[in-house]
């Protein structure tokens, strides 16, 4: 009776969490005919017209700054403004760089997220869905560049992020920063040949890039590619971050859970029969007895 | 039996189930207590306090901010609160596994404790829970994040909670004088207390495996890949802490109540206690040595953060456990207290350092929680002692079960192995 009990529980548990790395796998292979962005930051002016072409087409308020400090300060991403541009001061004198959710190819977020409310849409960009999101800003604590917010002064809160314009790009058209974009400084393109034009301009113009794409490898690569005149820790960039997608360093923990569940009642079960009273029985009962040993 | 007048009651006849629970509802012992009067204006502050955090959201009491997306309620109530109640999974595996009988006494009281503890954890979490009426959402699919540690951990809390309520529930047919449900639900223990040690064994290591993915966030001297390890190692001693810890006050509080067996066995339980902590204990430094070595985090030790790590493994690991070891050689009860206390701050503050202190430690400002948010914590665990002490003076947890439930479990004890396996 209880043994049989227990092998249907391990059953069903233990599949639920042997199916979770199989899953994160298969995202994987999708990820280079996904799209996402290339943004050279040597084109940058700093105009911050896709901040505004941002905060229009996602009916978030217009951003509010002081011109006079506004290159002398970071600002951060928020729940309100999705999209930053912020200046730099480099060892090649000021440079501007817009950032964004980088929308990795194997999110953290999406894989913390336990009601797969942040989702990494077949098309490239990640997203998140407020009937399914119940507010645990787990997706904040493991999002390597920390790009979720959450609105904290609201009873109804909701996760904030740039969503690479998906509603957008499912029309055929290209996310309203990089359409507004008036000195051409980023591409909208799979990812794959993005790749191509950043390694082609890197290569073709010795000296005007470091020789590095920024989110090609960075936590498993990202959907927004950067390549850049000055290294990328001049800019507000992590560069410690690792190659690994974020999802893998849980993997070790839920591929044991399995074997957890299916080991540990079998042991506690025999360890129990291993110390309880001996049974002065007929040779019926001894006989019982061999069996299960 | 000299069994207190209050429990030796005989069962309730049908008709009279109303008039009983009306009788039992009304409060027992005295109003005007020290704890009541520190507690009822905590629980009322925190009734206000959450008026406002849902009415105004989570900002409005709170010091949380986009950087700091867990605090105090989190780090605390959650991750700090289930390490103390892993007293539950092992004392239960203690003795309905390794039958070691001599624990059995205070099985009962741990078991009540390690249950409202997980109830009022889940309580704090859905205070935390910034869209709480989607809480159902991993439960009934929509949608099941599988690769998701959280969503393991949220099942293994409900499942634990459910495993935990029938391992209590025969003192509540006790209670109630339901004999035939008695016999049903005691015949439920072995399977409940299998399958909670396992879920224990996952939910406790899992909530460590909760900070794997914010490695760039944690200083390297808390985050280590042994986080799932190292949780589930400590919350065996941080939960025998707790015992000795409760145990010792619930047996002044609660002295009139106590069955003459736990009153003989108290010092025996808490020496035998002590000793098994202590060596839990050191299994958890050679553990945490090792990842010391292999992480080479020697290279960071000289440095405030440094001092600080060591100050919790040596002042509040090492130090406790050479208490307990030599505080149950000795039979010193004094000792293994201080002992307790020292290894249950030691368990908070290791996990306040991986989820709040630690946590991007580089931060310029940083998280530091505000009078409401440890007013909340201080109400909720007001709430729990309350309730804690409403069952207590009604049910048979410390004091003794009715003759006829005493009976049936020892007819159930001194039953053979071989019959077990073949019904």
């Amino acid at each position: 009776m209880e043994r049989r009990e227990f092998l249907k529980l391990v059953g069903a548990l233990g599949a639920t969490a042997v199916a979770g790395p199989e899953r994160a796998e298969a995202s994987a292979t999708e990820l280079e005919d996904s799209y996402g962005v290339l943004l050279d930051v040597s084109q940058c002016d700093g105009c911050r017209t896709c901040e505004l072409a941002c905060a229009e087409t996602n009916g978030l308020p217009e951003p509010e700054y002081d011109e006079d400090t506004l290159d002398e300060i970071v600002r951060p991403t928020s729940e309100t403004q999705w999209s930053v541009v912020n200046c730099f001061d480099t060892s090649a004198g000021d440079v501007y760089v817009k950032k964004q959710c980088m929308h990795c190819s194997t999110p953290a977020c999406a894989s913390a997220c336990l009601t797969k409310a942040l989702l990494k849409t077949e098309e490239g960009p990640v997203i998140w869905r407020e009937d399914k999101c119940m507010g645990c800003r787990f997706c904040m604590l493991s999002c390597p560049f920390d790009v979720p917010k959450f609105e904290y002064d609201s009873a109804n809160p909701r996760i904030q992020k740039c969503r690479m314009c998906w509603e957008r790009q499912i029309e055929g058209e290209m996310p309203a920063c990089v359409e507004e974009c008036p000195s051409d400084a980023m591409v909208f393109g799979k990812r794959s040949e993005l790749l191509e034009i950043a390694r082609e301009r890197i290569h073709q113009n010795p000296g005007d890039y470091v020789s590095h794409i920024y989110g090609e490898h960075e936590a498993g690569g990202t959907g927004w590619l950067y390549i850049s005149p000055v290294p990328f820790e001049e800019l507000g960039f992590r560069t410690d971050l690792g190659e690994k997608a974020y999802p893998e360093y849980v993997r070790p923990f839920l591929t044991t859970v399995p074997v957890v569940l299916i080991m540990w009642p079998a042991f506690l079960l025999a360890l129990r029969q291993a110390t309880g009273p001996v049974a002065e029985e007929t040779v019926d009962a001894d006989h019982t007895q061999q069996m299960e040993v | 039996m000299g069994a207190p007048a209050s429990i030796s009651r005989i069962s309730p006849e049908r008709g009279s189930v109303l008039s009983f629970l009306r009788q039992e509802l009304r409060p027992k012992g005295k109003l005007l207590t020290t704890f009541n009067m520190i507690s009822i204006p905590i629980m009322a502050a925190t009734a206000v306090i959450l008026f406002f955090r849902f009415s105004q959201g989570l900002g409005s009491v709170t010091n949380l901010n986009q950087e700091f997306p867990w605090g105090l309620w989190v780090g605390f109530d959650v991750i700090t609160g289930v390490a103390f109640a892993g007293g539950a999974y092992v004392l239960t595996f203690m003795v309905y596994i390794l039958r070691m009988e001599q624990y059995r006494p205070i099985i009962r009281a741990t078991i009540l404790n390690g249950f409202l503890a997980y109830i009022f954890y889940s309580i704090a979490l859905l205070l935390d829970l910034g869209r709480p009426w989607n809480v159902i959402n991993p439960i009934i699919g929509n949608s099941f994040g599988l690769s998701s540690v959280l969503f393991l951990v949220a099942w293994h809390f409900l499942l634990y909670i459910t495993a935990e309520a029938i391992e209590f529930s025969p003192a509540i047919a006790e209670w109630l004088g339901l004999k035939r449900i008695h016999r049903v639900l005691t015949g439920l223990t072995i399977a409940t207390v299998i399958f909670g040690i396992t879920l224990s064994t996952l939910h406790q290591s899992g909530l460590g495996a909760l900070f794997m993915m914010a490695k760039p966030k944690i200083h390297p001297l808390w985050y280590s890949e042994f986080i799932p390890l190292l949780f589930f190692v400590s919350s065996i001693f941080a939960g025998i802490s707790m015992v000795l810890f409760e145990g010792g006050i619930s047996h002044r509080v609660f002295h009139d109540r106590l069955t003459p067996e736990i009153k003989q066995s108290h010092d025996r339980i808490m020496t035998g206690l002590a000793r098994i902590a202590g060596g839990v204990m050191f299994v958890y430094l050679f553990l945490s040595a090792l990842n010391f070595l292999h992480g080479r985090l020697w290279q960071h030790i000289v440095s405030g953060w440094g001092l600080w790590y060591l100050a919790e493994v040596i002042g509040l690991v090492a130090m406790p456990m050479v208490l307990f070891v030599v505080g149950s050689a000795k039979n010193h009860k004094g000792m293994i207290r201080t002992a307790a206390v020292l290894s249950l701050l030691g368990i908070a503050l290791n996990r306040l350092n991986i989820s709040i202190i630690a946590f991007k430690w580089y931060a310029p400002v940083h998280y530091i929680p505000n009078v409401m948010e440890v007013v909340v914590t201080a109400g909720v665990i007001c709430a729990e002692i309350w309730v804690f002490r409403w069952i207590v003076l009604r049910m048979p947890v410390l004091s003794a079960s009715p003759a006829w439930a005493r009976r049936q479990a020892d007819v159930e004890r001194e039953r053979p192995n071989v019959k077990e396996v073949a019904a």
